[in-house]
């Protein structure tokens, strides 16, 4: 079962009737408790009261209330980088996951050589999100870069695709649609589980390919595309290591693939500007609280459960 | 789709008549190697590019080398302040700490989650649950500036002391995953035996877990290679730079010219990566299979 799928069962499991050994479990946990309060829960706090102060790492954190907040409500490059986010996230993340299914589906039909392939799709996923891609990305994408020059082949002449601010993001959105692999295993191992007995009996009575994928196929995958759907999404906000090499650390040209990470990191540790860092990072954690709510919410309406 | 096959079978061998059914597969299969190879078409040249000649990178889209110049990688190995050796040697460093970190902080703490009863059991793993969501942002602040208090920054310590405290709990999850399915009439005829809590944790349940280590360590390897934005944050001195804040700085120092020798250390960067996914490729595929960790 997945993360998810354990969290929403918490409530309904009974205690086991077994004789309780708190002490060897807390001593267990010791390093993972220790970790949670000083490393996660401690620096949550702490973060949060920065969110409220002025703060350069030099001098003393100084009280200011709400001022940061009302500062991210004026400020257009914050504007500017939620929409490059949001842009980014509803982009790629549909586009990834419709590639990913699809081929799932493919795959899953007894083609020979399945895992071959499924490794070949898988590997950029492991890839993808380390400095070299990026540092490659940049190369294809440019002016000279490899893109252009298979155009030139068959006679197009292309433009520099990082440098054009309208297309950019653009080049960010096809590198995350490109670790679709990993999705993809997922969606594979959610297929496995299906019956094959549901599809012998639509076949039984006359239902073609497409008429099982979407009779059959879809709804009882949806729990696995919701799955997905919410992971993807919270890493997509969180994206920053593709964008930052690509456009070289500025998020250039013009802003353009400014993403809310590396404006955060630009305010924190460009310009130690840490209280304000701060109060971003937990606009973020909101953003990201609100659409994976909004998610579950949702899911209500489409996700079904084969219970 | 038996009875299909052998009725195409029968009736292409019959009249030779090539019939869709018959040659769907051979379709599908050049699809699926034709997108495979779009794919990684770009990583292939890269590989190829860096074994050319420095210009040719912006020349030639094609991925026959006519002669083999590993000039890029000499001229790379060296062309930051320090040779790349150190850099990998750094990255290596944080690597193994962090695999050890994650082995045994997690494997603790699933065991746990996993198998024993103590109060608050499950307001502690709805937290672990929980914790694998939050963005590293919302913590990165404070961190930095209690890691900077410690003295700490431009030391390996905020990169691995996390690992040694759980702060990974995907892999606390994955491991909990594991051991359920491991049957607990083992435990008990160890515990019958006379077997504490520590000595069936060391001398069953670990024994027995070792695929989820081997995914785990595997993991932990990929993401911690790969692993930039917390690297950049704490490593800032050249000496200590890892090979991903190293490619990077690669990155602001290069001119046209030495973009073959940034491919070469690119390529060089990936290697590690590679191998690991040769090797673990069957505990990876079912460790995201399972848990759905990306």
């Amino acid at each position: 079962m997945s993360a998810l799928g354990e969290l929403g069962s918490l409530r309904g499991k009974k205690p086991v009737g077994q004789k309780k050994d708190n002490l060897a479990g807390y001593l267990f946990l010791a390093p993972w408790l220790l970790g949670l309060f000083l490393i996660t829960i401690g620096p949550m706090v702490a973060s949060l009261y920065l969110s409220f102060t002025d703060y350069n790492l030099i001098q003393a954190p100084k009280w200011i209330g709400l001022e940061n907040f009302s500062r991210m409500l004026s400020d257009e490059r914050l504007h500017n980088s939620l929409r490059v986010t949001f842009t980014y996230v509803f982009v790629s993340v549909p586009l990834q996951l419709t590639i990913a299914l699809l081929l799932a589906v493919v795959l899953d039909r007894g083609v020979r050589g399945m895992a071959f392939y499924r490794s070949v799709f898988y590997l950029p996923s492991l890839l993808g999100s380390s400095v070299a891609i990026a540092i490659l990305w940049r190369q294809v994408f440019g002016t000279t870069g490899l893109l252009n020059q298979v155009l030139d082949v068959i006679g197009i002449h292309g433009k520099g695709w990082i440098s054009d601010p309208s297309t950019a993001l653009g080049t960010l959105v096809v590198l995350n649609v490109w670790t679709f692999g990993s999705p993809m295993v997922i969606f594979l191992a959610g297929l496995r589980q299906i019956p094959t007995m549901y599809y012998e009996a639509a076949s039984v009575d006359g239902a073609g390919v497409l008429r099982r994928f979407v009779s059959i196929t879809l709804p009882l995958l949806t729990p696995i595309i919701f799955f997905n759907l919410v992971l993807q999404i919270i890493h997509a906000f969180q994206s920053f290591t593709q964008a930052f090499v690509v456009s070289g650390g500025s998020g250039g040209p013009s802003d353009s693939t400014m993403f809310f990470t590396l404006y955060l990191y630009d305010r924190g540790f460009g310009n130690f500007d840490m209280g304000y860092a701060s109060a971003m990072a937990w606009f973020l954690l909101v953003i990201i609280g609100v659409f994976t709510a909004a998610n579950f919410f949702a899911s209500k309406y489409w996700v079904f459960y084969d219970d | 789709m038996t009875t299909e096959t052998l009725r195409t079978t029968v009736t292409a061998g019959r009249t030779g008549v090539i019939t869709w059914a018959r040659i769907r597969p051979l379709v599908i299969h050049v699809l699926l190697a034709g997108s495979a190879l779009v794919m990684l078409y770009p990583v292939i040249w890269m590989v190829v590019s860096s074994l050319r000649p420095g210009n040719e990178i912006f020349r030639d889209p094609g991925i026959l080398v006519k002669d083999l110049r590993i000039e890029n990688y000499r001229v790379g190995w060296h062309a930051l302040t320090e040779p790349f050796t150190r850099y990998l040697l750094n990255s290596a460093v944080v690597v193994l700490g962090s695999i050890i970190g994650n082995l045994v902080s997690c494997s603790m703490a699933a065991y746990a989650f996993a198998r024993l009863e103590f109060r608050g059991k499950k307001f502690w793993f709805a937290i672990m649950l929980l914790s694998i969501m939050l963005p590293i942002h919302v913590v990165i602040v404070p961190q930095y500036i209690l890691f900077s208090n410690l003295g700490w920054i431009n030391t390996v310590l905020p990169l691995i002391v996390p690992k040694l405290l759980a702060t990974d709990a995907f892999f606390v999850f994955l491991m909990v995953q594991f051991i359920r399915g491991i049957p607990r009439e083992l435990d008990e005829a160890a515990r019958i035996d006379g077997c504490g809590k520590a000595s069936i944790f060391l001398r069953i349940i670990l024994p027995l877990m070792v695929p989820a280590l081997a995914t785990t360590t595997i993991f932990t390897f990929i993401w911690t290679w790969n692993d930039f934005f917390s690297q950049l944050i704490y490593l800032t001195d050249p000496h200590m730079y890892t090979v991903p804040v190293a490619l990077r700085s690669f990155v602001d120092a290069t001119s046209e010219s030495s973009w073959g020798s940034m491919f070469a250390m690119s390529v060089v960067s990936l290697v590690p990566v590679f191998l690991a996914f040769l090797v673990g490729q069957r505990f990876l595929i079912k460790g995201i299979a399972t848990t759905g960790i990306k």
